[in-house]
């Protein structure tokens, strides 16, 4: 609280006067940090909120799951083949008898966690090379941005494609450097420009003139500036890479055989999608929804970290219209 | 129709008698995160016909916001109640298509951001002529209104206003733009003129220009005008009265004398003791007013200002006060109960403020009893030149010209002194700066720092220089890294330069002591702190190394005035307890005046006049020391009108292609008064910096004494 100082006492305080606090700050139970606030604008919007539960619950049911159910993926139940769902197989079987959940859930793991890892191997390149190219600018910035411009025209699909025979039977390891070998580009221009304006700013200035090395001044000051933005873009590239992982997959590029992903199980089920509908359904049911709950927690974080976003406003608008009638 | 008919033809309804704009009662609400923000809670005010209200107040109080209701441009989400009359008519509840047919033409307004009122892509013309076609579509063609904006244009002082009229918004300069705008805002002959901060975006020597203009603006339309401002310098020579609002109401009306000489609010006092004052040459006690203005989403009773009141007592906080006369003078209000006691002070205006707000001159520092010649220079520059290449071509980039942003400055500083560094923006303030801070080799001249000539330095000894010399950034805002704690802003220098852990976790919090913040904060962001704060933690990162010369870009500039009075008395503390020296850069020559020992005037890349503060501001050599001297306004209404102000003409010219021989002749007074013989010195050779007196140097051929305050 600020001191208050009445008439009869100011003369002797007075020399402390201009050097005593300028106080009077928020009181900090009411001080709205940036986190609090962001919080509360993304827990308003009700649908970000959702797919943030649904990923949650993907998730868990992906790592969770299959130490529950009877079944396991590689194994094979004899008395039950092109089996619809009942009480033993929930999800159903395939013509081999394997349990279709032990295998979607499988596939939804190894799904998720090549996104997962595809997105921050990624949105972490962006984020060096953009900064650094940003930040040194003349050769540096042009040797990266050259390498940028040329994998952003080069077709990554068929790249991949061409090279997959090369990988066949190594580890999923090199499907998620590939996948993200091909996805950093853009942000890495985006995180470059945010670097040049960054760079102009005091703060910045003030670390180089007290004597701070560049690769500190990065580290410290530029990218955590753009944290926002970062985990915007991971939170998307997760759906990306799912996505990409799953079109590679299906048409045999991706995640080899004997190992499932979501994009191999809707790949092999396509053609019985209309007799035999569970073979198909669930694996592209469950990437349908965790590729949708991706984007609306993306969109929520964003409208949550930019204070100009209208549609926040808009929100804003109709919850006090709401209170106040 | 001839074109002045358009502009002075009578108003198709008869003149109303009365005030031009009667608000009462007016109170503006926004929905916010943290609740209702109450912007205005309950404002009255009235403006007759030719009459200028000034309106002042800090940032937050509600003074943009109450014109913006006037004008009818607050956003949807505002909720606004009360009475606003234009000439009779109430303007609340009107429709936007009803509101726009007065917008313009009887109320006009002249926004703070000349670049952002203007619309890049049309010409300034286009943009003159749109206004007055959008009012007199049918009545007025578009030859004759292009023809107006010309003649506007002209009116408003730009030269070949028929030629500038097709330039586009980019092509002008700050003031042009300014000046631009405020032809708009005349076109249609307003009843009404709202200016918010007209001037805040500009140099002073601009600034004093609009100030004249708006004047004449004034004259020339009879129209009433509603000045908004946050510097009560700025309207005591121009507004008739004024009102003080705080925390969305007005706590001080009046007319301008009485409230410059005998303000009846604390606050009103706070303000005026807070400015450095141009014309008080012995040090002059601030005034800082503590704490900041109360958030206005939920204000507990009693007086708002109570909290920041040196005066307070229990009653303050049990009712707001209402405005009530004072002095037995109709017309000066204030929202105050303990009037009676502010008025029988003995001492009035500034004085009062210092006594009541208990401010003290600060002692000089040991050190400065040291006569000059015998203390270390710790900073020389010689002849530092920086020229920047202009290049055209895409492939094959050609130089096509030079621009010479500090073209062969020579001065020293110190220790325990303090150089003011002065100069309109683009007279290469900045480019010095930073070529100091860079530590690099200059392009042309030398550099010391403790005696050491940075042009010999390897990298490791260019380090350990850096410990000696720190700086303080204009923006509060941008200086300091929003993602990391206090504790790491100003550990930060520390860990550069290898501080261990233990000594960092002892030197912050002592740190924050010195400059007068709370240890406790030290785990919290910036953003929760305001702009003071933040300035002040600024300035304890700039002193964690134990630096020797503090190097100050504009450090209160982005401040309010009550702040920044307590940042200015930290800094003189500061130099007096740690002996330290400043490189003070400012435009604002009164806070030059307030804390430097020393100034330079700088114009286009070059000093033009040095020396002792005392000497250079009482005894001006310089035709543009002078003309820059009188164009800072004085907080003294009578000795402001009284004044002769000297207004250059034009701007400053590109550096890219400076004038011969002196560089200052094409906007100067003395030069265009001179015989021609003379003018031809000035013309062919460039003026050599002279010794005029004790420590004052000026680079003048006809260099005479002119006193301007």
């Amino acid at each position: 609280m600020t001191v208050i100082l009445n008439e009869g006492d100011s003369a002797g305080t007075s020399g402390a006067a201009s050097g005593s606090p300028v106080d009077a700050a928020p009181e900090p139970d009411k001080a709205m940090t940036r986190g609090r606030l962001v919080l509360i604008r993304f827990v308003r919007n009700r649908l970000a909120l959702v797919g943030l539960s649904v990923i949650v619950v993907l998730y868990l049911m992906a790592f969770v799951g299959p130490l529950l159910s009877p079944w396991s993926y590689d194994q094979q139940d004899y008395t039950a083949f092109l089996q619809p769902p009942y009480a033993d197989h929930v999800f159903g079987t395939d013509k081999i008898g394997t349990d279709m959940f032990a295998l979607v859930m499988r596939g939804l793991q190894k799904s998720l966690i090549i996104g997962l890892l595809v997105a921050l191997i990624s949105t972490l390149v962006a984020a060096v090379v953009g900064a650094t190219a940003g930040y040194f600018l003349g050769a540096a910035d042009r040797a990266l941005m050259w390498i940028v411009d040329l994998l952003l025209v080069l077709p990554s699909f068929l790249i991949i494609a061409i090279l997959s025979p090369l990988f066949r039977g190594e580890s999923w390891w090199l499907l998620v450097f590939m996948l993200a070998a091909f996805q950093w580009m853009i942000t890495a221009r985006i995180v470059r420009g945010m670097t040049l304006t960054l760079k102009e700013r005091e703060f910045v200035k003030a670390a180089k003139f007290m004597g701070q090395p560049a690769r500190t001044i990065i580290a410290k000051h530029i990218v955590p500036n753009m944290a926002s933005l970062l985990i915007i873009d991971a939170t998307i590239n997760v759906g990306s890479a799912v996505l990409a992982e799953t079109g590679l997959s299906y048409f045999g590029f991706g995640v080899q055989q004997p190992d499932v992903s979501l994009g191999t199980l809707i790949g092999t089920a396509a053609e019985s999608a209309t007799t035999f509908p569970w073979l198909f359904l669930f694996p592209a049911g469950f990437l349908v929804v965790f590729v949708l709950a991706v984007n609306w927690v993306g969109d929520g974080l964003r409208d949550a970290l930019d204070p100009t976003s209208t549609r926040v406003r808009k929100r804003e608008k109709k919850d006090t219209e709401e209170k106040a009638a | 129709m001839t074109s002045s008919e358009i502009l002075f033809d009578s108003p198709a309804d008869p003149v109303v008698e009365g005030p031009v704009l009667q608000v009462e009662d007016l109170q503006v609400s926004f929905p916010s995160e943290a609740g209702r923000v109450h912007a205005v809670r309950g404002l009255s005010y009235e403006v007759s016909p030719g009459e200028v209200l000034g309106i002042v107040g800090e940032s937050g109080s509600g003074k943009s916001v109450s014109s913006l209701a006037v004008m009818g441009l607050l956003p949807p989400s505002a909720r606004i109640s009360g009475s606003i009359k234009f000439q009779g008519r109430e303007l609340i509840g009107r429709s936007d298509a009803e509101l726009s047919k007065i917008r313009g033409r009887r109320i006009s307004m002249v926004f703070q951001d000349p670049l952002s009122a203007l619309t890049p892509v049309y010409t300034v013309g286009d943009q003159i002529a749109e206004a007055i076609l959008v009012h007199r579509k049918g009545s007025v063609s578009k030859a004759a209104a292009a023809k107006r904006a010309a003649e506007l244009l002209d009116l408003v002082g730009i030269p070949n206003a028929a030629e500038r009229a097709k330039a586009f918004p980019h092509e002008f300069s700050g003031g042009m733009r300014q000046r631009a705008v405020i032809a708009m805002a005349i076109a249609n002959d307003p009843d009404l003129i709202i200016a918010d901060e007209p001037t805040t975006a500009l140099d002073v020597t601009v600034q004093a220009q609009v100030l004249q203009l708006l004047e004449t603006a004034q004259e020339v339309t009879g129209a009433g005008i509603v000045i908004i401002t946050h510097d009560l310098g700025v309207v005591a020579g121009f507004a008739d009265r004024l009102m003080v609002m705080y925390a969305g109401r007005a706590v001080e009306t009046g007319k301008v004398d009485d409230i410059y000489s005998q303000p009846r609010m604390p606050y009103t006092l706070g303000l005026l003791g807070s400015i450095p004052r141009l014309d008080v040459g012995e040090k002059q006690a601030l005034v800082p007013i503590t704490g900041q203005p109360p958030s206005l989403t939920d204000l507990p009773p009693g007086c708002p200002f109570a909290p920041r009141c040196p005066m307070v007592v229990d009653a303050c906080h049990t009712a707001e006060p209402p405005l009530i006369n004072v002095d037995g003078s109709a017309e000066h209000h204030a929202a105050c109960i303990r009037t009676g006691e502010i008025a029988a002070t003995d001492t009035e205006g500034a004085e009062a403020a210092a006594e009541i707000f208990g401010a003290e001159v600060v002692e000089a520092a040991e050190i400065a009893k040291v006569p000059r010649e015998e203390r270390r220079v710790v900073l020389g520059l010689d002849a530092l030149v920086k020229e920047y290449p202009v290049n055209k071509g895409v492939v094959f980039k050609r130089r096509v010209g030079t621009v010479h942003a500090v073209d062969g400055i020579t001065f020293d500083i110190r220790e325990g002194e303090t150089l003011g560094l002065v100069g309109e923006s683009g007279c290469g303030k900045t480019t010095t700066l930073m070529e100091i801070l860079g530590l690099e080799k200059p392009m042309g001249g030398e550099i010391s720092v403790l005696g050491t000539n940075v042009s010999e330095l390897d990298a490791k000894r260019r380090k350990a220089i850096r410990r000696d010399m720190s700086v303080v950034f204009q923006d509060p805002m941008a200086s300091l890294d929003p993602r990391l704690t206090i504790h790491d802003v100003i550990a930060e220098p520390m860990q550069v330069h290898g501080y261990g852990k233990d000594e960092i976790n002892r030197r912050v919090p002592e740190l924050m002591r010195l400059v007068g913040l709370r240890p406790e904060q030290l785990s919290r962001y910036p953003g929760e702190f305001s702009g003071g704060q933040r300035q002040r933690i600024g300035i304890a990162r700039a002193l964690a190394l134990e630096p020797k010369l503090v190097v100050l870009d504009e450090p209160v500039s982005a401040l309010d005035v009550s702040i920044q009075a307590g940042v200015i008395n930290l800094l003189e503390e500061l130099k007096s307890s740690l002996g330290l020296a400043y490189l003070f850069v400012a435009h604002d020559l009164s806070v030059v005046r307030h804390i430097a020992d020393r100034v330079a005037v700088m114009y286009l890349g070059k000093i033009v006049e040095i020396g002792d503060v005392d000497s250079v501001f009482e005894a001006p050599r310089h035709p543009y020391t002078q003309a820059l001297l009188s164009a800072i306004p004085i907080p003294d209404p009578a000795k402001e009108r009284q004044r002769e102000r000297i207004l250059l003409t034009g701007d400053l010219p590109s550096p890219a292609n400076p004038p011969s021989g002196c560089r200052f002749r094409t906007r100067c007074f003395l030069h265009a008064s001179l015989p021609p013989e003379k003018q031809r010195t000035c013309i062919e050779l460039e003026p050599p910096r002279e010794v005029q007196a004790l420590d004052h140097e000026a680079a003048c051929h006809f260099a005479q004494i002119r006193q301007v305050l």
